[in-house]
């Protein structure tokens, strides 16, 4: 049992944060810290920087094209990334679409695709969640229809993270009514360009536009889209779950917003002191930090049984809901935190202060900067204990698949 | 970064584990409870052989030089078994700060012994009054001839009643003082009483109780940070019963889960409670890892270090153990709040944790101040 890295382990994050000093651009790290609106062009020059480097997908086994990393090494590089204000690496082409490829991909889909992804030139997006079928993904109805060399697909797809920048969508369609609901799902993979296809955007309550609509009127879609098998796209779409929620603990994040917050509270005060001198106030930073450390050796412990090559390699098992549950809920009592750390000056709703260039307007100059973003960010991140299989379905899941009720 | 255990830690996880299935089943512990020493000698013994008494302390004074780890599995495996022997106040509490903090001769006189289980300890410091507040002492320590007497009173001192010595704290014009005294040395008068969860307590005063000035252990006025460093070995090892605890509910209560059944199916069938279970797997995994944390830390030499990662671990663990135990009464329906089932005697041990040595809420408000260092 031992707590600490190793000397090899100390030295690659040396090296980690050598390679951030040197190559991560200030005006990305300024807009990530300050909470400002990121654009599209700013995660693709980052995963190109990334890229030249070798850096750019490091999850991925090196025959595919990533550095031969293992999970601890990973989670160093992740949260000295996340520290130092590197844009977070998208996950739908990286990590979700990725690895099913890599694992139920022909090779020449594989060829095709992966290069691309990690060179940053193809920007993926997902198509799971429709209006009917959201924590029930199984009773999805887009439908594909074999007609040839084509399918055709009917339908629409919804909560679609960043789709208005995509030029690929991978979907879950239906391709059969017949038997159990999961038989009849296949994956495939869909050009954004292709005629037919439209994305409408869903302004969120924190006035962003994050999420949208994906319609598909008679889309033709070659059938070398395909992954692996027809009517066995549930399998695939499980497999990307699991990979989905590992990376939802978001622990080097959430260590970075409690130093945020702690600043914050240092700033701020409450009767002519820091707020952070405030006992209620601190305890309540203390109870999210002690939550933090222990999803931090939780997460440690997870990925420890991982490098050492304990369970399936690459699959993460259920215990990833655990990091999903907690990492979410952590993400959340954080951003409330720092809304509250401001009190009434989180009522403003200043549009412009989500932008790299605005530093504040006489009237609000005092708070313009840093208070700007913080009410927008607890809005914004309800979304973390809903998505990527609620945290409700994360607790069925638990139930089932460990503890076998 | 490696979370496994040793070959040889392994080994006696295996040896603690049987150990607890064979000779500590729930029905023999629970007449140990209400027996007049509260606790199996026979055991005591068997733990010496097994070399667990020794563990903590240096080879030098026939220890096995364990650490922080090593306490972690033995408390775990103590915490299933719900022992009731005061293995906490003798060995990880007062021969920790024997270890820590007393003189080479006073080390030879007491480690050797207590490892071979001949001899039992506890510590009499906190008083009517000081809640958990480590200065809050009123025992007066004043010059007596050659040497000192006592006169105070101590207030629910754990493991007293078996104790051959107590490790007593005292003030004088220096500040406050630690002194090895006799457990049976006049003007020592004892009220002990069972504890909520079978152990045994007291309540004990002073009146003229007289010590030599070879009963000071370590320097004159100097007793605050010996006794927080040996209560933060105490609160450790707490987190890792209360993990083992918990872990034995979360199995107990899973199977009835499973086996119960109303409306015609096993009870686990309904989400509402599928979700409880789900919380209380949570909260023991997030538990298991803070308590990881205080037994690594605890033996770090920065203080600082120390302090606060015990002090986080001992408001989670509290925290979950709270959530865990509740749950788990909660599950069993009324099996849950009968005497006769172990459930209720895991939730009662888990809940008398959380008050010993300072509760969630000490613990939180120790980790907060650090804050105001960052």
């Amino acid at each position: 049992m031992d707590l600490n890295f190793t000397a090899e382990q100390r030295q690659f994050r040396e090296e980690v944060r050598g390679f951030l000093r040197d190559k991560l651009p200030a005006d990305l790290s300024r807009k990530v810290l300050g909470g400002k609106r990121m654009e599209k062009d700013d995660f693709v020059r980052w995963q190109k920087i990334l890229h030249q480097q070798g850096w750019g997908a490091i999850s991925w086994p090196a025959e595919f094209g990533g550095p031969g990393w293992n999970a601890i090494q990973q989670h160093i590089f992740e949260e000295e990334c996340a520290d130092a204000g590197a844009p977070m690496q998208l996950p739908f082409g990286l990590k979700m679409v990725a690895p099913v490829i890599m694992a139920y991909g022909s090779p020449a889909q594989q060829q095709r695709f992966l290069p691309r992804i990690v060179d940053g030139s193809d920007w993926w997006c997902q198509g799971y969640s429709e209006p009917g079928s959201g924590s029930d993904l199984a009773s999805l109805k887009t439908r594909a229809v074999r007609e040839g060399d084509h399918y055709v697909i009917n339908g629409q797809k919804t909560w679609n993270t960043l789709g208005q920048h995509a030029d690929w969508i991978f979907c879950l369609v239906r391709t059969s009514t017949e038997g159990r609901q999961q038989a009849g799902i296949s994956f495939l993979l869909i050009d954004m360009k292709s005629p037919g296809v439209s994305v409408r955007p869903i302004i969120m309550m924190d006035g962003e536009h994050e999420i949208n609509e994906v319609w598909f009127e008679d889309v033709k879609v070659p059938v070398e889209n395909l992954i692996g098998e027809e009517n066995k796209g549930w399998t695939y779409a499980k497999f990307l779950l699991g990979h989905e929620r590992t990376g939802i603990a978001g622990v080097g994040r959430s260590k970075r917003e409690l130093k945020k917050l702690k600043q914050i509270a240092s700033v701020e005060t409450a009767n002519g002191r820091p707020l952070i001198e405030d006992q209620r106030f601190r305890d309540r930073i203390a109870q999210v930090e002690l939550e933090l450390m222990a999803l931090e050796i939780t997460h440690l412990r997870v990925v420890s049984a991982e490098s050492a090559g304990e369970g399936k390699k690459g699959a993460p098992g259920p215990e990833a809901s655990i990091l999903k549950i907690k990492g979410s809920e952590i993400q959340q009592m954080l951003t409330e935190l720092k809304m509250q750390a401001l009190g009434p000056y989180a009522l403003p709703y200043i549009e412009d202060g989500l932008n790299a260039d605005w530093s504040g307007e006489p009237m609000l100059q005092a708070y313009g900067d840093h208070a700007a973003p913080l009410s927008g960010q607890y809005f914004n991140v309800r979304k973390t204990t809903i998505y990527g299989g609620s945290n409700e379905i994360q607790k069925n899941i638990i139930s089932q698949m460990i503890l076998g009720l | 970064m490696d979370f496994n255990y040793t070959e040889e830690q392994l080994a006696l996880q295996d040896t603690l584990r049987r150990f607890i299935a064979r000779d500590y089943a729930f029905e023999q512990r629970r007449a140990l409870a209400k027996s007049a020493d509260g606790f199996s000698r026979p055991a005591w013994k068997t733990y010496a052989e097994l070399g667990i008494l020794a563990l903590p302390f240096p080879e030098e004074f026939g220890g096995l030089n364990g650490n922080g780890v090593d306490s972690l599995l033995v408390m775990e495996m103590l915490g299933r078994g719900l022992a009731l022997e005061p293995y906490l106040s003798t060995v990880i509490l007062c021969g920790g700060l024997i270890r820590d903090a007393a003189s080479t001769a006073q080390k030879e006189a007491i480690l050797p012994a207590l490892g071979a289980g001949e001899l039992m300890l506890a510590l009499a410091h906190f008083e009517p009054g000081g809640r958990h507040e480590l200065d809050r002492v009123s025992t007066r320590a004043t010059v007596s001839g050659k040497g000192l007497k006592l006169d105070g009173a101590k207030a629910v001192v754990l493991g007293a009643p078996a104790a051959d010595k107590l490790i007593v704290s005292a003030r004088d014009e220096k500040g406050i003082s630690l002194y090895l005294v006799d457990a049976k040395a006049p003007g020592l008068a004892l009220r002990p009483y069972p504890t909520q969860d079978g152990a045994r307590a007291a309540n004990m005063t002073f009146t003229g109780v007289e010590v030599d000035a070879a009963a000071l252990i370590g320097s004159a006025g100097d007793a605050l940070p010996i006794v927080e460093r040996a209560l933060d070995h105490a609160n450790a090892a707490l987190c890792a019963e209360a993990v083992g605890i918990m872990s034995a509910l979360n199995e107990i209560t899973l199977e009835y889960l499973k086996t119960r059944k109303q409306f015609g199916v096993p009870i686990g069938n309904f989400q509402a409670l599928q979700h409880r279970m789900a919380d209380m797997v949570i909260a023991t995994e997030q538990a298991r890892s803070m308590a990881t944390l205080a037994a690594v830390r605890v033996d770090s030499a920065d203080a600082t270090e120390r302090r606060r990662a015990v002090a986080a671990a001992k408001a989670y663990v509290t925290q979950s153990a709270r959530l865990v135990g509740q749950q788990a009464v909660q599950l069993h329906g009324g099996m849950g709040v009968v005497d006769e089932l172990n459930v209720s005697h895991y939730f009662k041990r888990l809940t008398m944790i959380g008050l010993s040595f300072g509760d969630a809420d000490y613990h939180l408000g120790r980790f907060s101040d650090t804050l105001l260092a960052d």
